[in-house]
């Protein structure tokens, strides 16, 4: 997206469904319940949907499949497979399609129902040629050897590393919607059972069910609805490899140019952003996101997320849903981070509602930290 | 293999015949890995087979826990080789705890999930 888009586009809805456990159900049931409570949130039916943007995991044309169950035939459907990224990405299809008329109503949407369905990752990706022989374990390996690389280059912590999972869990705490509320510290982090080396179990995300939902439409019509809007004020992709051994640099991820692109497009800064939402799949993201967007400089990650510093009540709120280390994780994060920062602007987030947040940030991440999607979402005050 | 033509193919009876050919590119002389009928670098289409030299350095690493009755963990790492490219892989002949970042390795063709593939060794101080 460019400036010439900026702030043409607005959420009017975002709604969620089976968070957790739901028994019972498929994916598409699950993605359908989601899709009825953002159409809800936004005064909206599903007979006024013209525009459908949605990817799932288990099918080569999920796209088709959400529509023919939604009972809907859409003006104009995007299915871009970026992995997680996804639906981050929409956010720029979106936008273009509204503006250019393509559709009025445009509709996101996920479901997964990998926790009871199966209980690990389910995926109709087939393992790379020239890695499978090797049983890298997916995802966990790759970023495994990322975290590890990093640690070797600038002498990042397990203890920082943890530190991510900690802050996560500080705000999932007080959010009711997430699956894990418990009490996590350091050293439970620390001690968890390893998986994959230097990442332990709480390391890495939670295996849930749960979907999620966003209506957007023109801004133009953006205040005829019950909920504030929500800008897309920017929002930019980038991509730099699709097996995690064609990463370049596996300290370096391409949201060092979406970051750039989408601020850009917005006309903002790092420093401007009062809440930061990240796809958290496993806790080294946090920390090269964080670098990669341009929130401190490349190698300080480990630092800006040491103790509570990105927790509440701390100097920068990340994740304050919880994220997907503690709040929900069905197979792909990314449409969470979007709705969790669209309600921290509208000022109804489910968990710690921050004061007068008019600016915030999505980033969705997608494959093995193959595609990187940032958004920069505001209110009505930063048009 | 006689009338292998495509990458994959000819990749693969090398590894058969135990040999490692990688693909170079005959424009910009890079080397890359996996292999392609196009160089990623200037996307030239020429491409020649050279024999690797087998000298590498563990880029990155990561140990796959796995429980005793199913194995055992296990070494899996990225490996840089000395023609510049990097490749999945694992070292064998030590533990998996002892495989570490830089560490200088020789590949050589073994056996990975029944078929021939490249594995690496610690190189000889």
């Amino acid at each position: 997206m460019t400036d010439r888009l900026r702030g043409k586009s607005a959420i009017v809805g975002t709604g969620h469904a089976g968070f957790g456990e739901a028994h019972g159900l498929s994916a598409y049931d699950v993605m359908a319940q989601s899709a009825l409570a953002a159409l809800d949130d936004a005064g909206l039916r599903l007979s006024d949907v013209d525009g459908l943007f949605c990817t799932m995991m288990e099918d080569s044309m999920p796209s088709l499949m959400a529509a023919e169950y939604l009972g809907i035939q859409p003006r104009f459907i995007d299915g871009t497979m970026t992995g997680g990224s996804s639906f981050v990405n929409y956010l720029t299809s979106a936008t273009m399609a509204l503006d250019a008329g393509l559709c009025d109503v445009a509709l996101i949407v996920y479901g997964s129902n990998q926790r009871t369905a199966s209980g690990k990752l389910v995926t109709a990706s087939r393992p790379p040629a020239y890695e499978a022989p090797y049983n890298p374990r997916y995802p966990i390996s790759a970023y495994a050897m990322a975290a590890a690389r990093h640690m070797h280059e600038y002498g990042t912590t397990r203890e920082q590393l943890a530190d991510v999972a900690v802050s996560a869990r500080a705000w999932a705490r007080h959010n009711p919607e997430a699956f894990e509320r418990g009490p996590l510290t350091r050293e439970d982090v620390l001690g968890a059972r390893m998986v994959g080396d230097p990442l332990t179990v709480r390391d890495c995300c939670l295996v849930t069910d749960g979907g999620g939902a966003i209506v957007m439409v023109r801004a133009d019509r953006a205040r005829d609805f019950p909920k504030a809007p929500v800008y897309v004020l920017g929002s930019a992709a980038a991509s730099s490899h699709r097996q995690i051994s064609q990463m370049k640099d596996f300290t370096v991820t391409a949201a060092r140019e979406s970051g750039q692109r989408a601020f850009a497009a917005a006309g903002v800064a790092p420093g401007d952003i009062q809440v930061v939402e990240l796809y958290d799949a496993f806790t080294i993201n946090t920390i090269l996101f964080l670098e990669d967007l341009g929130f401190c400089a490349k190698g300080e990650g480990g630092a800006l997320v040491e103790g509570g510093h990105i927790a509440p009540d701390g100097i920068l709120p990340v994740n304050t849903n919880g994220g997907g280390l503690s709040c929900v994780h069905p197979g792909m994060y990314g449409i969470f981070t979007v709705i969790e920062a669209a309600r921290q602007i509208r000022g109804d987030a489910p968990g710690m509602q921050l004061n007068n947040i008019d600016l915030a940030l999505a980033h969705g991440n997608g494959g093995v930290l193959s595609s990187q999607v940032t958004a920069i979402l505001g209110s009505q005050n930063t048009l | 293999m006689p009338d292998a033509t495509g990458p994959d193919q000819i990749f693969q009876r090398a590894l058969a015949n135990g040999e490692i050919l990688l693909p170079k590119c005959n424009d910009c002389g890079a080397y890359h890995f996996f292999p392609r009928v196009l160089c990623p670098h200037c996307h030239g289409a020429a491409i020649s087979w050279e024999r690797a030299t087998g000298a590498g350095s563990v880029h990155t690493t990561t140990i796959v826990r796995r429980k005793p009755e199913r194995g055992g963990d296990y070494n899996v790492c990225m490996v840089e080789l000395e023609e510049g490219v990097r490749m999945m892989s694992r070292v064998e002949g030590i533990s998996p705890e002892n495989v570490v970042i830089d560490m200088a390795v020789t590949a050589f063709v073994g056996e990975a999930e029944g078929a021939p593939a490249v594995l690496f060794k610690p190189a000889e101080a």
